[in-house]
């Protein structure tokens, strides 16, 4: 690489990815294999792999223990938490969310989800589609993941067999289009011998013409669906400057759906208060317009009382203000969640009390069809509810948008974060 | 500062992306919490952290005070950095000094050729954070630096120890920080959790920043232990046989003298720099820090104790 290509920071997009899939389909050595084969991998890392592979006997190079987080981890052989890792190829800049396959670990899956611009989904050619494949497309459908691309790994120990692909690719779209998910994608490969990851499969499975896994992932367009629509800016911070600083109130945030632009005549909401826009801005940076999901501080042609919460919107596309949510929430702690729960919810910047009223019921993690919930709803439980808030939200449905249409429950004691959240309705 | 620069609104780059990351959890915190501080080292790091601080929140002034954890065994061009830095800023700065934590008999000191006052760190840190009541504290620690960080949340609770328990962790969904806590717990937030060390060099360069000169290639009386080159300074005892000696130096972390090793460079321009860890075959940490070679989980226990 020359350095100006490494100095060139305008050149990569970054797309947020997850990798989902149950505890033996090879995830842990599909990630080794992305790092190794994109050459992120360093000498003193390769070292200590060498080293403990070694050690713990058996010999071979074993890519999984690239991705080795805790103590607990290395001594139970286990991933127990979400890892966040970066790598990226020429054409483009990868964060890798590497989420447990666990069923326990549900809430992990969402987490890595919920950020994902797609996720990777492994299935072990031998054992094709199982419970857990089922669940972590449901996950990926139910969270809106724009883009899903399924991994059909341990293709050698098929003998890279193209009926065998078939059978798993079709049995897969189906699911798929049961989920609503489009345009599902699947890649045979084999990530223990690096085959159609980084490659194509070229002459081992001339059968498959597509590009490799990475080159798929090169070329999925990062379509930025929130910088289309309303716009809406939750204001995070007001700034007030004081002094030789000098200057106007700025109203900051990040857009969260939409582009905002000089001259829009904006409503903050709730209070109703309209202005100008006069400045889109960021230190010593004007823009003349921005988008999601940028950072900005905004002037005002006018000093508005603004706090913390509130959102800016265009005037004429704004929401009602809502105080009653129906939406599908992902229970995350021990504690369950019982109809009459008092909550704190966090949507944008806002942080509201929360009242639980019904829990309509709750929806099978494999087809996300319904069943009633007389008990409420546990840990790693999906289900609808209904939600009165105190402070009235700004807010879409999350098919929508996501970043406006999610919220998570928090507990008023010890501030636990108890639940994501996705807005069905809001009135 | 007027310089004024008019960009249309293309599809965001992955630099900008993570800085609109970034400067968000930094509103979200001085939204949220009462009594934040931004942690700085002198490091590239925490110099990139400043200036999102300065995206964030100018034309105000930073809601928050900048402290720094002064072992008094740091490099003198980060010092001198730091309070030439400050004093354009205009910001306020609290030094924790680990020698204060000493003279209170808070800490034993630690001697001998191989000593560090790394870990005696964390004490200086929690003592400062009780001191000013701190309920959250901002630091640069990236997820690509070592493994147990790839694993914690960008605003990570810490309970009235200090400690972390990476086994009872947030779940941190979409950009819905959760900084909520209890008297005496506070939040170790990393803004800038997502970004690799290129990704702070580019950052560097397309913002002109400027760095402590001890990241670029200079002459230094210099001598090897365990593979790492240390400074030849009077904190530093020597063991037989370690001959000084002089060469062309940079340093690629900057940390306490005592475990922060240099590596062999002539790169003396931003590029140069950027050239060599991008043909680097070793991590920065494994590189150059003393600190994380101590055991296989070092940095894990580390911050179980409450290291930054």
């Amino acid at each position: 690489m020359q350095s100006e290509t490494l100095l060139d920071h305008d050149a990569p997009a970054l797309l947020r990815l997850a990798t989902l899939g149950s505890v033996d389909d090879g995830k842990s050595t599909l990630i080794g294999r992305l790092l190794h084969d994109t050459r992120q991998i360093a000498d003193d890392q390769l070292e200590h792999v060498r080293d403990v592979s070694s050690r713990r006997g058996g010999g071979t190079f074993d890519l999984a223990l690239l991705t080795d987080g805790l103590r607990a981890e290395r001594e139970q052989g286990i991933t127990i938490d979400v890892a966040y890792r970066s790598f990226f190829t020429e054409r483009r800049r990868f964060i890798l969310a590497d989420c447990p396959g666990h069923e326990q670990y549900t809430r992990n899956m969402v987490t890595g989800a919920s950020t994902a611009d797609a996720t990777v989904l492994l299935v072990d050619a031998r054992q094709g589609v199982v419970g857990q494949t089922r669940r972590h497309l449901a996950i990926a459908a139910l969270l809106r993941v724009p883009h899903v691309l399924v991994a059909v790994n341990k293709m050698d120990l098929v003998d890279w067999d193209e009926a065998r692909f078939t059978e798993i690719a079709d049995e897969l779209r189906s699911l798929a289009d049961g989920l609503g998910l489009p345009d599902l994608v699947c890649v045979p490969i084999s990530a223990l011998e690096g085959t159609g990851v980084v490659e194509p499969a070229g002459d081992i499975a001339p059968w498959h013409e597509g590009p490799s896994l990475v080159t798929r992932l090169e070329d999925l367009p990062i379509d930025g669906a929130d910088a289309h629509g309303p716009l809406r800016l939750p204001v995070q911070w007001v700034v007030r400057p004081e002094g030789e600083h000098g200057g106007g109130r700025r109203y900051t945030g990040r857009i969260a759906r939409g582009t905002v632009r000089v001259g829009d005549e904006v409503v903050a909401l709730p209070s109703g208060q309209e202005a100008v826009v006069t400045a889109v801005e960021l230190l010593n940076e004007d823009f003349d317009t921005a988008a999601a999901p940028r950072s900005v501080s905004i002037g005002l042609d006018r000093e508005l009382d603004l706090s913390r919460g509130d959102v800016l919107c265009r005037v004429g596309e704004a929401p009602a203000p809502a105080r009653e949510i129906e939406a599908t929430v992902c229970w995350m702690h021990e504690r369950p969640l019982r109809p009459g729960a008092r909550l704190l919810l966090k949507h944008g910047a806002r942080t509201t009390r929360a009242i639980v009223g019904e829990i309509r019921e709750r929806l099978e993690l494999e087809t996300l069809a319904s069943v009633p919930a007389p008990d409420g709803l546990g840990l790693n439980d999906l289900g609808h509810v209904r939600l009165r808030v105190a402070d009235p939200l700004v807010a879409d449905a999350y098919s929508e948008c996501r970043e406006t249409g999610a919220f998570v429950l928090i507990d008023d004691q010890d501030h636990a974060t108890l639940a994501a959240g996705m807005i069905i309705s809001a009135v | 500062m007027t310089i004024t620069a008019v960009r249309p609104a293309p599809p965001l780059s992955a630099l900008d992306a993570l800085e609109a990351e970034a400067i968000h959890v930094m509103r979200e915190i001085a939204g949220e919490r009462e009594r934040p501080a931004l942690l700085f080292s002198g490091g590239k790091d925490s110099i990139v952290l400043l200036r999102l601080a300065e995206k964030a929140f100018r034309p105000g002034q930073f809601p928050f005070p900048i402290m720094h954890v002064d072992t008094g065994h740091n490099f003198p061009e980060v010092t001198e950095y730091r309070d030439r830095r400050i004093a354009e800023l205009g910001e306020r700065l609290i030094v924790a000094s680990v020698q204060d934590s000493i003279d209170a008999g808070r800490v034993s000191d630690v001697t001998g050729p191989r000593s560090s006052r790394n870990r005696l760190q964390t004490v200086t840190l929690l003592d400062a954070i009780a001191e000013h009541r701190l309920d959250a504290c901002i630091g640069g620690a990236r997820r690509d630096e070592e493994r147990s960080r790839a694993k914690e949340r960008i605003v990570s609770l810490r309970d009235d120890f200090g400690g972390w328990d990476p086994r009872a962790q947030r779940p941190e969904v979409w950009d819905l920080y959760n900084a909520r806590v209890r008297p005496g717990e506070h939040v170790r937030v990393f803004p800038i959790s997502n970004w690799t060390e290129l990704d702070v060099w580019r950052y560097v360069a397309r913002e002109g920043l400027a760095l402590p000169s001890i990241y670029f290639a200079h002459q230094r009386s210099v001598f090897e232990r365990d593979g790492m080159l240390y400074a030849d300074d009077p904190l530093i005892e020597r063991l037989p046989g370690e001959e000084p000696f002089t060469t062309s130096v940079r340093y690629r972390t900057v940390g306490d003298m005592t475990c922060t090793g240099a590596v062999l460079s002539d790169a003396v321009t931003m590029e140069q720099v950027v050239e060599e860890i991008a043909a680097t075959r070793i991590t920065e940490r494994g590189e150059t820090r003393a600190d994380d070679r101590a055991t296989e989980a070092a940095m894990e226990d580390r911050k179980r104790e409450g290291y930054f």
